[in-house]
């Protein structure tokens, strides 16, 4: 069984760390034997378009080295916001939380088997 | 209710980089919350004033950020007035549908902010780039 990566992002970050932490997350899914990619956002108050742009970049770059993202911890009202906004991420797996998460990751192991 | 809103306080912010987008977003959400925006409204305002932010940065080549406490009658809000200095955007009616985009983006920012605020006003012009006023009142 391959590893799950787990991010988890804690700070308010400006558009170039944004952009770094995309170009790292797709080395480290290459470089290691990832399996899945969960990313916590849980702490974030707020996800404009340019982070749910780098989100969704991230999800695709990781589908295509054969790696699920499941994105963790969204609060309701950056959900709320993001719809209106109308950026709604479609094809990204969500969970409330990072233990929901896990068990979406292990159930979609399981069924590959 | 027919009165002028009146400012109560007063801030302003460069915008000139991405660091300073954050710092801008910041002083907007430090002030939602004194004010008791609601959390749903807050993140609202917070994430247009993001995008505008952006946009002044990005397409406008830097620009300014004015934060105001408005108070009209028994209503308190905020309003983020975004200057920059611009070409001006040539079709604020393309602009401003849904999808469009002038250099690379996804095309959601205008629109999407325009729905997440109470109030949007935006007027461009060649000589003087592009001003976007937005409010946000409290519930």
């Amino acid at each position: 069984m391959g590893k799950v990566l787990l991010v988890t992002i804690q700070v308010d970050m400006h558009d170039q760390l944004a952009m770094t932490l995309q170009n790292d997350l797709a080395k480290a899914i290459a470089s290691h034997d990832t399996i899945c990619l969960l990313v916590d956002i849980s702490a974030l108050e707020i996800v404009d378009s340019f982070i749910g742009r780098m989100i969704a970049n991230t999800a695709a770059m990781g589908r295509m080295l054969g790696v699920e993202t499941v994105v963790v911890g969204m609060q309701p009202a950056v959900a709320i916001t993001l719809v209106e906004l109308g950026l709604s991420l479609p094809g990204i797996h969500t969970a409330l939380d990072v233990e929901r998460g896990m068990k979406l990751v292990e159930r979609a192991a399981a069924a590959r088997e | 209710m027919n009165t002028a809103p009146i400012v109560t306080k007063q801030a302003c912010f460069d915008l000139h980089s991405d660091i300073d987008v954050v710092t801008a977003r910041r002083g907007v959400r430090d002030w939602a919350s004194e004010i008791g925006l609601t959390v749903l409204d807050l993140t609202k305002v917070v994430t247009a004033a993001s995008e505008l932010a952006r946009n002044a940065v990005v397409h406008g080549g830097g620009g300014v950020m004015c934060l105001q406490v408005v108070r009209q009658g028994e209503r308190q809000g905020l309003r983020v007035t975004f200057q920059d200095h611009g070409a001006g955007i040539t079709n604020i009616d393309a602009a401003m549908q849904d999808g469009y985009t002038s250099r690379g983006g996804m095309g959601i920012g205008l629109p999407g902010a325009k729905r997440l605020v109470n109030e949007f006003e935006l007027s461009s012009t060649p000589s003087d780039g592009t001003c976007v006023t937005i409010v946000r009142w409290k519930a």
